[in-house]
């Protein structure tokens, strides 16, 4: 049995649906995000798991039992906030002993407990500040310190990064997971940013238009997106439609050239598909072989690696390579073939 | 200097004399209960009034009962009207209002109509009853002060945020407001304190009609009774209004939580 089912969940704002019959088990210890655009109905999950929305259909239950009948402040959630949300009135020790307080814990344990807790997140030196004397990670690190110092049954994070400065950013996201998996807390993590959904999580749900649209691994969502919004939201993707043929294995023939696809690609030949390729599985190849032909439109220097603007046909396709992969005259108007590992085609299902 | 700056200078000037003059000439006169000689004689004429001590002491009391019914009132009110009713708003904004329309004089009436003495709550009929009838009627007519103040003050901080933190937290609504809420938002419910105790000093119409020993009756019977010592009373006043100002701007120093 999960530790936590959220089964239909529906919401509406007026006439309005913000999510609908939404599904999500997460097992104990898990840490699972919410990824999405805005408006995509994934903060509208998560407040309904905290207890400050209410669903109009559907079921949260944490090892079985319902929490529909239960308000906020008596689910054991832990919750930390995109603005951080620390009490200004006072210091950092008091608002990590907030909730040790209210639930009536002997002052020698809360002082203990606010102790680890700070030197948790490495801020011991810090307990007598206000928030207002820290800086935006730090206030982020208290905040955190102060939700999962009642050690609640779960730990939701609503955007807790999208505020801070880049550095900052990625320096939190590698803290705040190792100390989810210190506590072993189930975490439920809303984010839009996908580079911290796939960086941090055992499992992304990627939510569009209130519905979740694909569940996996960070690995099977940016390998095998199941749907053209899927493969669209992870990532940079090229989109090519064709028709599906036989002459020599499974091919699509599309506009500029022949895709070679893997074993029968689960289509019929002559059905019209919609395939995915990501523009690193785009390489330059001789002009005179197999592929897709095309003619460079605009080469950027990344750093890293340069991305070519290649048209073919109607398409654009963005390849990305290294410099070592690109012929030296290679420059805008040159002609190029492109090939893809068959592997790496991605069929989308919608 | 250019034409603007003195213009400037000069509006100012002409403000300052219009408020301090009558203040300065009030003063002096205050002064001159002895003849030739400027002397604090009606200060001293007044502060030795038993009826001024026993007067103004009512009333600080009864302000202060009143600042506690009006945050009682207001600030729950003004906080869930913010949290969960933000479209009732302007209505309730226009009720608050209603005080500075609706004469004092048809509060106390009312009052009287609904709370006499052969009425089902006949608290006209005793010296509590009608203590906290006058407490009602300064809480009323403090609201458009007070309900603007405690407003102010929870614009000023992120009221949800900040009550759904607490709640994931396990507080109920009572530690949210109490340990939460309040704190953040004292130096605002300061100010309407402070605006509530200089109305509640100067009332005249309710107090007397409920037939009550207060400050404001008081000053109007000195003022029919003496020369100099309603001058005196009113510097006093006005002194007591302005120290009442000075505690705000410390406090509101003080207790500053946020940057700058």
């Amino acid at each position: 049995m999960a530790f936590i089912d959220l089964t239909s969940l529906g919401k509406s704002f007026g006439p309005t649906p913000v999510v609908r019959d939404f599904d999500l088990a997460l097992h104990q210890g898990e840490f699972v995000s919410l990824l999405g655009p805005s408006g995509c109905g994934k903060t509208t999950v998560l407040r309904m798991v905290a207890g400050f929305e209410t669903p109009d259909s559907g079921d949260i239950r944490i090892e079985g039992q319902s929490l529909l009948r239960q308000r906020a402040s008596q689910r054991q959630i832990g919750m930390v906030f995109q603005s951080y949300a620390l009490f200004p009135n006072m210091t950092v020790a008091d608002n990590v002993a907030f909730g040790l307080r209210v639930a009536k814990l002997a002052p020698a344990q809360i002082d203990k407990r606010v102790d680890e807790m700070l030197d948790m997140v490495g801020l011991a030196a810090m307990k007598g500040r206000y928030p207002y004397q820290l800086s935006g990670g730090q206030q982020q690190r208290v905040a955190l310190a102060r939700a999962i110092a009642p050690r609640p049954r779960v730990l939701l994070l609503d955007e807790p990064l999208s505020a801070l400065d880049a550095k900052i950013r990625v320096a939190l996201r590698t803290e705040i997971r190792t100390i989810q998996r210190q506590l072993g807390i189930t975490t439920l993590f809303v984010t839009h940013d996908q580079e911290e959904a796939l960086s941090m999580s055992d499992r992304i749900v990627i939510m569009n238009a209130g519905r979740a649209e694909q569940i996996g691994t960070p690995e099977e969502i940016y390998n095998r997106p199941t749907t053209r919004f899927v493969a669209g939201f992870i990532g940079t993707l090229n989109v090519i439609e064709g028709q599906l043929g036989t002459e020599g294995g499974t091919v699509l023939t599309c506009a500029g050239g022949r895709l070679a696809l893997p074993g029968t690609f689960g289509a019929s030949p002559g059905e019209t598909l919609s395939v995915a390729v990501r523009p690193q599985s785009l390489r330059p190849a001789p002009i005179d072989g197999d592929g897709l032909r095309g003619t460079v439109r605009h080469v950027e220097f990344l750093g890293a690696f340069t991305r070519l603007h290649v048209s073919c046909g109607p398409n654009t396709l963005l390849v990305d390579c290294f410099a070592r992969d690109l012929a030296a005259n290679l420059s805008v108007g040159s002609q190029i073939a492109l090939t893809v590992p068959p592997d790496e085609v991605l069929r989308l299902s919608a | 200097m250019n034409l603007k700056r003195i213009g400037s200078w000069a509006i100012f000037i002409l403000a300052v004399i219009y408020f301090l003059l009558p203040l300065v000439g009030t003063l002096e006169f205050s002064l001159r209960a002895r003849r030739g000689v400027y002397s604090l004689d009606a200060y001293r004429n007044v502060l030795d009034d038993p009826q001024f001590q026993q007067t103004l002491a009512y009333s600080v009391i009864l302000s202060i009962a009143t600042v506690i019914l009006g945050v009682l009132i207001v600030a729950p009110t003004a906080f869930w009207v913010r949290l969960k009713m933000p479209r009732l708003r302007p209505v309730v904004e226009f009720i608050t209002l209603l005080p500075l329309v609706i004469p004092p004089i048809i509060i106390v009436f009312g009052y009287i109509r609904l709370f006499n003495t052969s009425s089902i709550l006949p608290l006209t009929g005793s010296a509590r009853g009608t203590d906290f009838l006058l407490a009602a009627g300064y809480a009323t007519l403090s609201l458009p002060y007070m309900y603007r103040a405690v407003d102010t003050g929870l614009r000023a901080i992120e009221v949800q945020t900040l009550t759904e933190a607490a709640q994931s937290l396990g507080a109920g609504w009572a530690t949210v407001l109490a340990r939460v809420i309040l704190p953040n938002i004292a130096v605002a419910i300061l100010s309407g304190a402070f605006l509530t105790f200089a109305i509640v000093i100067g009332e005249y119409v309710i107090a007397a009609l409920l037939n009550r020993p207060a400050f404001g009756p008081y000053m109007v019977w000195m003022g029919s009774n003496r020369a100099y010592e309603p001058a005196a009373l009113a510097v006093i006043a006005f002194g007591m209004t302005w120290a009442s100002m000075g505690v705000i701007q410390l406090l509101a120093r003080r207790t500053r939580f946020t940057k700058g």
